[in-house]
């Protein structure tokens, strides 16, 4: 018996090794390339020339900026809308509620493509009514529509999960609606909150096709800049790119990780 | 907090913004270019039946390596000390977060001529190009998509009551046994959680295969790519069919979960 027990620990330790190979062989082979002083996958000796190529590149620079800023302007906007749509779609009883969860549940589940093409069709025929280009301003409301859905989905079952009558409780002590919302009720939802904004900001910086869709011609964010790049041809600027990108989201894993702990042993000690 | 107000900005917002565009999908379809009623962007997208079953047979097969992939894994991990089940969970999750182009080509220079792969395995006396084929697209897909296979399952995994799994083992079950009458059925609801979010995607992304596949292998989202900039018509019928297509398979797995699991 014990001896199975750690035969199995064995078998998956290795296991889990070897899917974890296959998860990051291909980023450090990017990584690897990214000190490399040649142009091709031929080993030419060690370099910090792409990097410095890559700060240099303007409109990689300005790509950058786009995509960041993109992400924090929808992710915070999406959560307003979101968890004040959660707040009152949570209100709603029976069909009428299901309708609306339903159709905010469509882009989340619609293919990426489709979204795309469909945004593309709406913002090119507004674009003809009201004399407008598609650039960064369609771009950050595409956005919003596909992060939106993310945070009533995680705000609704915190709001389930509230005691209805703190909020009582605090207009009977005397707040008006709106302190009791965000004196009392808004620290019960934060983590739904919390994460929605963080999926949010994810998916945002992530997301290729539906900024490739309604970009219209001039607007470049990271992604669309990457694509423009391997199409064109392969530069080792992409390789450095992609280093520090991995670097970036290590360090953002490892703070929501320590923070995940450091709640869990609060929580610990509280009970 | 009691009002229904709050989620009147949204539901206007849902309206222009996802309600129109899907009709404005569905009236491009049925449309010939000067806006009178016509059928011929769908007699056009049938062109793309080989397409369609190619895309649909990519994102099949794919699929399936994800769930045998991830399925032990997933039972692996729930096995592992806590702490270290959230390390190996964030570890999984890193990959997804580097820009999805990236990952792909990472797998371009991989596969390459006179890339890594060439190199080991030339050393055997092998040379050659490891993508342009349909295996490089599945690999591609694969490895874009395994998380969301993993971590449903996972979910559902580490949810499972250890009572009643002692509760079994006392009553005379063996590993196997547990597995079979316990772990296995309570699963199930994880594992069309990651079908769908495995199937979706792969059936429908682009790019995937313009970058790993060879001259055949087309997807339909890439056929969507190259024809709407010139057709919008054929282009959204054939998005129209693939909207559908992908609501019906989600109806039809959510009959056989249960629905919060998907959603």
């Amino acid at each position: 018996m014990k001896n199975s027990k750690f035969k199995n620990g064995i078998v998956s330790k290795i296991y889990i090794a070897v899917i974890m190979l296959f998860l990051y062989t291909p980023i450090a082979v990017l990584i690897f390339y990214s000190f490399n002083e040649g142009k091709s996958t031929v080993w030419q000796g060690f370099s910090l020339k792409w990097y410095e190529e890559l700060f240099e590149d303007d409109r990689i620079m300005s790509a950058l900026w786009n995509t960041i800023s993109i992400a924090v302007l929808a992710s915070i906007f999406a959560t307003i809308l979101g968890t004040a749509a959660a707040i009152g779609i949570s209100n709603y009883r029976g069909k009428k509620r299901l309708l609306i969860q339903n159709i905010s549940n469509i882009p989340i589940i619609s293919p990426d493509i489709v979204m795309g093409v469909s945004l593309m069709l709406l913002f090119s025929s507004l674009g003809v009514l009201f004399n407008f280009e598609m650039g960064y301003v369609t771009v950050l409301i595409a956005h919003i529509c596909f992060c939106v859905p993310f945070v009533v989905l995680s705000v609704i079952p915190r709001i389930r999960r509230m005691d209805p009558s703190i909020y009582d409780a605090a207009l009977d002590l005397g707040c008006n609606q709106w302190q009791a919302f965000y004196k009392v009720v808004i620290h019960e939802l934060m983590p739904g909150i919390f994460s929605g904004l963080l999926m949010s900001f994810t998916y945002s910086l992530d997301d290729f096709i539906i900024s490739y869709f309604t970009r219209g011609a001039k607007f470049q964010n990271l992604s669309i800049e990457i694509y423009s790049m391997t199409h064109r041809r392969i530069s080792p600027k992409i390789n450095a790119l992609s280093a520090l990108l991995f670097l970036a989201v290590l360090i953002i894993m490892i703070i929501i990780n320590l923070r995940d702990r450091h709640e869990e042993k609060v929580r610990a000690e509280k009970t | 907090m009691k009002s229904r107000k709050p989620s009147i900005p949204y539901i206007i917002w849902m309206v222009v913004f996802t309600m129109i565009p899907i009709v404005m999908i569905a009236f491009t379809a049925f449309t010939d270019k000067d806006g009178n009623f016509s059928l011929e962007p769908f007699t056009k997208a049938f062109f793309y039946t080989d397409v369609f079953t190619k895309s649909l047979w990519i994102a099949f097969i794919s699929t399936v390596i994800c769930l045998l992939l991830a399925y032990p894994l997933a039972y692996f991990i729930t096995k592992m000390k806590k702490s270290t089940q959230n390390t190996v969970i964030m570890l999984l999750m890193i990959p997804m977060w580097m820009n999805f182009l990236l990952r792909i080509y990472a797998w371009v220079t991989i596969l390459q001529q006179n890339g890594p792969l060439d190199k080991a395995l030339s050393i055997l006396g092998i040379h050659g190009t490891y993508y342009g084929n349909s295996s490089a697209v599945i690999l591609g897909m694969v490895y874009e998509f395994l998380p969301f296979m993993v971590l449903p399952i996972y979910t559902v995994m580490s949810k499972i009551d250890s009572s009643l799994i002692e509760a079994a083992q006392d009553l005379g079950s063996n590993n196997f046994a547990v597995f079979k009458k316990v772990i296995f059925p309570l699963s199930i609801p994880g594992v069309i959680s990651g079908i769908t979010l495995v199937f979706v995607p792969s059936a429908s992304t682009f790019l995937v295969a313009q970058y790993l596949g060879g001259t055949d292998d087309i997807m339909i989202g890439d056929i969507i790519d190259k024809i709407f900039w010139t057709d919008q018509n054929t282009g959204s019928a054939i998005s129209l069919i693939l909207m559908v297509f992908i609501f019906v398979f989600l109806i039809i797995m959510n009959f056989f979960g249960d629905e919060e699991a998907i959603a």
